[in-house]
């Protein structure tokens, strides 16, 4: 299996072996179901569904509790999708832990939801430098500046970088260590940050960018 | 007590002895010299503590060398240091005895603490 959902329960630091102290995230990651199975023949392309956190059936729609039933398992809060080259080798109903994916030492990637930053600056969103901040600038210190030239174009071109929303956004984590797994508590801790706040849900896989 | 408590609560050193700002302290740190270990001994006076009770938690000890006003600051829970003795109990009323940074000679002095 190549993926996990999981929640972020925070940050703290651990030693390691040469005593330096590392910053780690700490993730309860799964156990997750197979909820779906996906194959070429029927689907066009093979894939797992894997669903995470139980939720009591009377919080589960109707739509949400047929598509468990046909799964046999209880209604769960959150469904991720999962390629896979061999489908054959799961089942539905099949529980996969933390241990099924990961192992100490091999490196994972992150997707989850940022924080929301709300409306934010050019000098927050876009690492503008502003203006100065003396030498008589008056009330445009975190300002953008000019947004374009005059009657040529005569317009502010698309994608010019200005405020507005920032964080809220789909953001992955690549190449991060894996320093813990626990499987007994369903513990991964991994090196470093991880998008959102604490409770976020998020998305752990192999890392796709290293060769091994 | 939830997850993170817990992998803190695995690192806590249980052999730290009590102590807080304005005490004197000898602490006993590992060095690796390349592949020789030794201990070196850093006393001075402790200005500061920060991180309350987890895994986390720092102290910053402030001496004087050769005149000139060294800190260092310490992870109280770090396998790096071997010891901390209490040299001396200092009588202060604050947390953060920064103001010492201001301070030289005998000005610098802490009352000692009497029960």
């Amino acid at each position: 299996m190549n993926a996990i959902i999981g929640e972020k329960l925070g940050m703290t630091q651990i030693f390691d072996d040469e005593n330096r102290a590392i910053p780690v995230t700490a993730v309860k990651a799964g156990p997750v179901v197979v909820t779906q199975i996906k194959r070429l023949e029927t689907d066009g392309y093979s894939a797992v569904q894997i669903a995470f956190k139980e939720m009591s059936a009377d919080k589960a729609g109707r739509p949400a509790t047929g598509h468990f039933a046909k799964a046999g398992v209880a209604p769960q809060r959150h469904v991720v999708e999962v390629r896979v080259d061999d489908p054959d080798a799961f089942e539905l109903g099949q529980t996969i832990t933390i241990a099924d994916v990961l192992e100490v030492g091999k490196k994972a990637d992150v997707t989850s939801v940022s924080k929301g930053k709300g409306f934010a600056g050019v000098m927050k969103r876009h690492n503008f430098k502003g203006q100065g901040a003396s030498h008589g600038v008056h009330k445009v210190h975190r300002a953008p500046g000019s947004v374009g030239a005059c009657a040529t174009p005569a317009r502010v071109f698309k994608g010019k970088r200005m405020p507005g929303r920032m964080g809220g956004d789909q953001v992955t984590m690549l190449n991060l260590d894996v320093i813990q797994v626990d499987a007994d508590r369903n513990l991964l801790l991994l090196r470093g940050a991880v998008p959102g706040p604490k409770g976020a849900v998020v998305v752990v896989r192999k890392a796709v960018k290293t060769d091994d | 007590m939830n997850t993170i408590e817990e992998i803190e609560a695995a690192q806590l050193r249980d052999d730290i002895p009590e102590f807080g700002p304005g005490d004197t302290v000898r602490v006993h740190v590992r060095v690796i010299e390349g592949n020789r270990e030794r201990v070196q001994v850093f006393e001075g006076v402790v200005i500061g503590r920060s991180g309350g009770s987890g895994a986390r938690a720092t102290f910053t000890v402030r001496k004087l060398s050769f005149g000139v006003g060294v800190e260092r600051i310490f992870p109280l829970h770090a396998p790096i240091i071997q010891e901390v003795e209490v040299t001396r109990r200092g009588d202060v009323r604050r947390a953060k005895l920064y103001y010492l940074r201001d301070r030289v000679g005998k000005a610098t002095r802490i009352k000692e603490k009497r029960d």
